[in-house]
C-alpha cells in the first residue's frame, strides 16, 4: 500500500515521492525547472523557526518552499521507504 | 575575435570562474533595453582573443523571467562561436536539465563540471569522460578559480570554437528530467560522507526554532561591533594626519585671498576629509566581514528564517536579501531587487529599501550613540554598548521595511504572495583573500569614491552659504532659522534639517553640514574628538531628545541621489519614484513627531 500525503505535510527527516504537481502555472513551471516532476523523491530536510517556510531536498540541491506552495504538490509514501531502495 | 556565451544555474561558480578567465579585462552593463545586468570579459590564448560573455544565471531557458529570457535568445540568436554550459558537480543531476536544454538550441556546447574541489569533500565522484560520452559534447571539470583548470578550459574552448555540431531534437520538460535523472545515475558516485551530515548539522543550527533567530542577531552583532570597535582607532588617525595635511596646505595657500582658502580648504577639503576619515574605516571593516558571510552562503539561510514574516507581509522572501545589500548600499539594493520576479513584489523591495540603513548612515549613528548613549568614551564595554545600540537601530529599520511592505500591501500595491522556491546552496569555505579583494576594489573603493565625488562640491557649496550673507545674516542662517520653528515640532532644529536637505547627494555628509552650519554661527572650537564634537551639539541646545530625533530621522528619511536616480531606472515611473521619497519621510517624521510629543507631554525632556 502507498500512502498519499502533500508535500506541505511531510515532516522533517521523511522522505516521499511525488505524484502529482499542482501548485498554480507559475510555480509547476519552476518546480520542474527545478527538477521536481512526477516520480521524483523529495525529503524534508529543514524547518524555518516558524515552521514555514520548509526546506526540501530536490535531486540534490536544497530548495525553501512555502507550505501554501507546497500543499499542490501530491506525494505518496513508499512502504519501505528506505534511501537508495528500488520500488517499481 | 571569438565570441563564447558562459550559461549555468545560479550558485555554481560561473562569475568566479568568469573573474579567473577574463581577470581585470571586464565590462559591466545592462542588456539593452533590459533591467538585466551583463559582464563581458576578454582573455587571449595562445594567439587568438576570446571574448567571454556572462549569460545571467538561469534554472531554465523557458523564458519565465527575463533573465531566462536574455539568455535563451542569446544563445539562439547563434551570436556565440560556442556555449560553456558550467554545471555545480555537487548537484549535477539538476543541473544537467539546463545542459540538455542548451543542447536543444546549438550543439556548439562545452560541458563545464565545476566546484569538483567541494564535490570530493561531499564524497561525489563525476566520471567526466562518461559523462562526454553521454551528452556527446566535451566535458571539463574545474575547481572554482584553480589555475589547472583553467587551463584545459581555455584549450577546451579554442577547440569548441573550431567544431561544429547540430543541436539535437526537441524535448518535453518531463523528458529532460528523466534522462538528467538516467545520466546522474550512470556518471555521479555518490558517498554518504561525513561531510554532507556536518552540513546538514549546520543548516539545522542556523535555521531552528530555538537556534536561527539567536544566531542570526549574534552574528550580525558581531559584524556590527567588529565594525563600531574596530573603526575607531584608524577613524582617529585618519583625522589626525588629515589635519596635519590641512596646516601644510594653509601654509601654502598663505597668500590666497581669504574666500578662495575659504572655499577650497574650509569647504572642499574638510568636507571631504571628514567624509574619507569617518566612512572609510567602518567601510573597509564592514564589506569584508560581510561579503564573507555572503561568500560562505550564510544570506540565503537568512532570507529562509526570515521568510515568514514576509509572507505575513505578503511579499517574497527574497526580499530579505535585497535588504542585505541596502546595509551596503540602498541604490545596490534597489538593483538587487532584480531577484524578485513578480512585479508587485519587486515594486514593494525597491519602494522600502531606503528604510534599511546603509553605510553612509553608519558613521553618523555610530557617533550619536557613542556621544548620547554610551557611559564610557572607550573600552570594551563602551564598543559593545554601542555594537547593541546600533544593532538595535538596524532591527529598528528591518522592523520599519516589514511595516511599510505590509502597508502598501494592503493599499496601492494590493495582492498576494506569489509562489516562491529558494535555492540554499551548500556552504562553501570562504575564499578570504578574493573576499577582500573584490569587497575593498568593488564595494568599498567605489561606495567611496563616490561620496567624494558629491562631497567635494557640497563642501564648496555649503561653505558659501554659510559665508555669503544676504542682509545681515548669512544664506544658511536664513534657511535654517526658516525651517527652525518646523523642526524643533519635530524634536530636531533647522541646523539638522536643513544638513538632511544638502546631504541629499550623500547621506555621509549630513553630519559634517550639521557642524560647519553650527560652527559658521557659534564659537568656533577644534573638534579633533568626539568630546568636542559633543560639547559643539550641546552647545546647541541638544538634549537626548534632539539626538534621538536625529537618529529616526537618519534611519528614516528620502534616499539620497543615487538611490532616487536607481529607482526611477528600474522603475521607470516618476509616481513610483515619488512614493519611494515619501514613504520613508513621512515614517521618520512621523516617529519623531510622537517621540519628541510624548517626551516632552511626560517632562522628559
Amino acid at each position: 500500500m502507498y500512502e498519499m500525503l502533500c508535500l506541505s505535510a511531510l515532516r522533517e527527516g521523511e522522505s516521499a515521492y511525488v505524484t502529482e504537481v499542482n501548485a498554480g502555472p507559475a510555480m509547476d513551471r519552476r518546480l520542474t525547472d527545478l527538477g521536481l516532476v512526477r516520480g521524483t523523491r523529495v525529503t524534508c530536510v529543514l524547518r524555518s523557526p516558524a515552521g514555514d517556510p520548509c526546506a526540501y531536498l530536490i535531486r540534490g540541491a536544497l530548495i525553501a518552499l512555502r507550505q501554501a506552495d507546497a500543499a499542490g504538490v501530491a506525494l505518496e509514501r513508499r512502504t519501505e521507504d528506505i534511501p537508495e531502495a528500488v520500488t517499481i | 575575435m571569438k565570441r563564447v556565451a558562459l550559461a549555468g544555474n545560479p550558485n555554481v561558480g560561473k562569475s568566479t570562474l568568469f573573474n579567473a578567465l577574463t581577470g581585470l579585462r571586464q565590462h559591466t552593463g545592462n542588456w539593452a533595453g533590459k533591467t538585466v545586468a551583463t559582464a563581458r570579459g576578454e582573455y587571449g590564448f595562445s594567439g587568438e582573443e576570446y571574448q567571454l560573455i556572462d549569460l545571467p544565471g538561469a534554472y531554465s531557458l523557458a523564458a519565465h523571467s527575463q533573465e531566462e529570457a536574455v539568455a535563451r535568445d542569446y544563445i539562439r540568436s547563434g551570436q556565440a562561436d560556442g556555449v560553456v554550459v558550467v554545471c555545480d558537480a555537487t548537484c549535477l543531476e539538476r543541473n544537467l536539465i539546463l545542459v540538455l536544454q542548451v543542447l536543444e538550441l546549438t550543439g556548439k556546447v562545452l560541458v563545464c563540471v565545476n566546484l569538483l574541489d567541494e564535490a570530493e569533500r561531499m564524497g561525489i565522484k563525476v566520471d567526466l569522460p562518461a559523462l562526454s560520452e553521454r551528452l556527446g559534447v566535451p566535458v571539463v571539470g574545474a575547481a572554482g578559480g584553480r589555475q589547472e583548470g583553467l587551463y584545459d578550459l581555455k584549450e577546451a574552448i579554442a577547440r569548441l570554437v573550431e567544431a561544429d555540431a547540430p543541436a539535437a531534437p526537441e524535448k518535453t520538460p518531463q523528458e529532460r528530467v528523466t534522462l538528467a535523472e538516467h545520466y546522474a545515475a550512470q556518471v555521479v558516485r555518490s558517498e554518504k560522507a561525513d561531510h554532507q551530515r556536518r552540513q546538514q548539522k549546520l543548516d539545522r543550527l542556523l535555521t531552528s526554532k530555538t537556534t536561527g533567530i539567536p544566531i542570526m542577531l549574534l552574528l550580525l552583532g558581531v559584524v556590527v561591533w567588529l565594525t563600531v570597535a574596530g573603526a575607531n582607532g584608524p577613524s582617529a588617525l585618519l583625522t589626525e594626519l588629515f589635519a596635519r595635511l590641512e596646516d601644510v596646505l594653509r601654509g601654502w595657500m598663505a597668500d590666497a585671498p581669504a574666500w578662495l582658502s575659504g572655499i577650497l580648504l574650509d569647504g572642499v577639503y574638510r568636507v571631504t576629509a571628514w567624509v574619507v576619515a569617518v566612512m572609510l574605516p567602518p567601510m573597509a571593516i564592514f564589506f569584508p566581514l560581510f561579503t564573507l558571510l555572503e561568500d560562505l552562503g550564510y544570506l540565503p539561510r537568512v532570507a529562509f528564517v526570515m521568510d515568514h514574516a514576509f509572507q505575513k507581509c505578503r511579499t517574497c522572501g527574497k526580499q530579505c536579501l535585497t535588504m542585505c545589500m541596502s546595509m551596503g548600499c540602498n541604490a545596490c539594493g534597489v538593483t538587487g531587487c532584480r531577484i524578485i520576479d513578480s512585479p508587485r513584489e519587486r515594486l514593494i523591495a525597491i519602494l522600502t529599501s531606503s528604510l534599511v540603513p546603509c553605510n553612509g548612515k553608519f558613521p553618523t549613528l555610530i557617533a550619536l550613540i557613542t556621544l548620547f548613549f554610551v557611559g564610557g568614551r572607550s573600552g570594551l564595554l563602551s564598543s559593545l554598548q554601542g555594537a547593541a545600540l546600533l544593532l538595535g537601530t538596524l532591527v529598528l529599520g528591518v522592523a520599519g521595511t516589514l511595516a511599510c511592505s505590509r502597508f502598501l500591501s494592503a493599499t496601492v500595491l494590493k495582492g498576494m504572495p506569489s509562489s516562491f522556491a529558494l535555492e540554499l546552496p551548500p556552504f562553501r569555505k570562504p575564499r578570504v583573500g578574493e573576499v577582500i579583494v573584490r569587497s575593498v576594489l568593488d564595494r568599498t573603493l567605489f561606495v567611496l569614491g563616490r561620496a567624494m565625488a558629491v562631497a567635494a562640491p557640497a563642501g564648496a557649496v555649503i561653505w558659501l552659504m554659510a559665508n555669503v550673507t544676504a542682509g545681515e545674516t548669512t544664506i544658511l542662517a536664513h534657511c535654517t532659522g526658516f525651517l527652525d520653528p518646523f523642526a524643533r515640532l519635530f524634536g530636531l532644529d533647522g541646523v539638522i534639517l536643513m544638513a538632511f536637505l544638502l546631504g541629499w547627494p550623500a547621506n555621509e555628509i549630513v553630519l559634517p553640514v550639521m557642524l560647519m552650519a553650527y560652527l559658521s554661527t557659534g564659537s568656533l572650537v577644534e573638534f579633533d574628538d568626539l568630546t568636542a564634537l559633543g560639547q559643539l551639539l550641546t552647545q546647541h541646545g541638544w538634549t537626548w531628545l534632539t539626538a534621538v530625533c536625529t537618529m529616526l530621522f537618519s534611519l528614516f528619511h528620502w534616499p539620497c541621489s543615487t538611490t532616487c536616480l536607481t529607482i526611477y531606472k528600474e522603475t521607470g515611473s516618476v509616481k513610483w519614484t515619488a512614493l519611494s521619497v515619501v514613504l520613508p519621510t513621512a515614517l521618520g517624521l512621523g516617529l519623531c513627531l510622537i517621540v519628541a510629543t510624548a517626551a516632552r507631554a511626560l517632562g522628559l525632556a
